[in-house]
């Protein structure tokens, strides 16, 4: 129930945008958002932008994964 | 196309074998963890991860599925509210076929009864504009996630002038529910996969006093299966410095979309529509401060108040022990009902109805593997 899918604001009317969720387009509340700008990419909710998302927080995460990858690798060649 | 859209490269192989390899390496003692989102339920279960853990390290589902942890007297008042002659009641499609004391809401309305299913609570605004002559109820269910919309439609409907609309508040909280579910006894627990979307609102701080208190590893967790691997590693590490006589914390491992302060107007609205309150949870009792009322300056939007509904007392399923699972005491493979008496299509308990329930992702996903 608590799904939430992430698409990008490409137009504000108000307190309602356009989101893209990757070539769908829906709209948005944004009362949940504090000063939402077009480009942005936010949390959909039930009809509401819950959340804005970082892009380079998501890189950094991704950056995490394949250093523990690359560790785990390296370890596995030692042993071998 | 950026990867905040495109979850591939949270998905990608090389990265989770590497990162199974370390939770095998680092379970070697029995650890069990616990998820209280039922998307993380689903998302563990779909992406068969419970099959690729090592034998020692048990996921346990807890009471994360707003649905199934609405009491049974709550789903028979919202079915009394649906007969009412002037009422038309609109809910969210989870609710539907989640069984009362003699109905559902799916039976309601296929004997004509006005039951509506939104796909966003703003929608009842219009119905209600549309129909000035009749009461929209809205059956509110849901987490920290949830509510802030459902506040939201509240502020804009009064803004509007609004009068013929309200809502069943049955929500409830995650934090102090964690506070409780640490102090269940003869069930051991080493962490908890916290719930990214409640925590995108309520910020990864919300769980500093549950650590404190019980010295509980709290790990907020995205739903890709990366994330959730790399949650359970983060949740191994930090057991492992517990058992050493460490100091747990919250991590943030889902950092895309969590600060620690969470979501400022989200829960600006919250506090100013809802109070907390004592709430109960089907199954599992009261929970102290874990639920959401309104507040004197939305109290008339309570549909309690506003409909005059006698509900008798409630009469549950037997021999459901959805309880004891969402306790994290036993899993839905115990359960003698389970796939048997019980299933999808004609489900007896509430974890099995709403497809975030525990017993409905085994059933779906788990059912040869465990
Ligand atoms: S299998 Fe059915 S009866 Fe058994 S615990 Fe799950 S929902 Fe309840």
């Amino acid at each position: 129930m608590c799904l939430a899918v992430p698409g990008r604001i490409i137009e504000i009317e108000d307190q309602t945008a356009k989101v893209d969720f990757g070539g769908i387009t829906r709209e948005a509340n944004l009362m949940l958002i504090e000063d939402a700008t077009v480009g942005e990419y936010v949390l959909i909710h039930a009809g509401f932008a819950i959340q804005r998302l970082s892009a380079e927080e998501a890189e950094e995460t991704l950056r995490l994964f394949g250093e523990l990858a690359q560790a785990i690798e390296e370890e596995d060649e030692r042993k071998k | 196309m950026s990867t905040l859209i495109d979850k591939e490269r949270f998905r990608s192989e090389p990265e989770a074998r590497a990162l199974i390899a370390r939770i095998h390496d680092l379970a070697r003692e029995p650890v069990s963890l616990m998820e209280v989102c039922g998307t993380h339920t689903v998302a563990i279960s779909r992406a068969g991860l419970r099959s690729l853990m090592p034998g020692g390290l048990k996921l346990l589902s807890g009471p994360g599925c707003p649905v199934c942890v609405t009491p049974l007297a709550e789903i028979d008042r919202a079915i009394a509210a649906s007969r009412l002659p002037n009422v038309i009641l609109t809910t969210f499609g989870d609710m539907m076929r989640v069984p009362g004391s003699e109905s559902t809401l799916e039976k309601e309305k296929a004997e004509g009864a006005d039951v509506r299913i939104l796909y966003g609570p703003l929608q009842a605004i219009e119905i209600a504009e549309e129909n000035p002559d009749r009461e929209v109820v809205f059956v509110g269910v849901g987490f920290e996630t949830t509510s802030p919309t459902i506040a939201a439609t509240v502020v804009e409907a009064k803004r509007r002038g609004i009068e013929n609309l309200s809502v069943f508040p049955f929500f409830k909280t995650v934090p102090r529910a964690l506070d409780m579910l640490a102090r269940v006894p003869g069930r051991p627990l080493d962490g908890y996969i916290c719930p990214g979307h409640v925590s995108a609102i309520i910020g990864s701080d919300a769980y500093l006093p549950t650590v404190r208190e019980h010295n509980m590893p709290c790990v907020v967790t995205g739903f890709e299966p990366l994330d959730i691997l790399a949650g359970v590693v983060m949740l191994l590490e930090q057991a492992e410095t517990v058992r050493a006589g460490g100091a747990a914390k919250v991590e943030n491992q889902y950092s895309r979309a969590v600060t620690p302060e969470g979501n400022r107007a989200a829960l600006a609205i919250i506090a100013d529509v809802f109070d907390e309150c004592d709430a109960e949870w089907r199954e599992i009792g009261v929970i102290p401060m874990s639920g959401h009322e309104f507040s004197e300056r939305y109290r008339s939007f309570d549909a309690r108040d506003r409909l005059d509904i006698d509900v008798p007392e409630a009469t549950g399923p037997s021999g459901c022990i959805c309880g004891e699972i969402m306790l994290g005491m036993k899993i839905p493979t115990d359960c003698p009902l389970f796939a048997g008496r019980c299933t999808p299509r004609e489900p007896v308990g509430p974890c099995m109805v709403s497809t975030e329930g525990a017993c409905a992702a085994f059933y779906k996903y788990d059912r040869e593997s465990v």
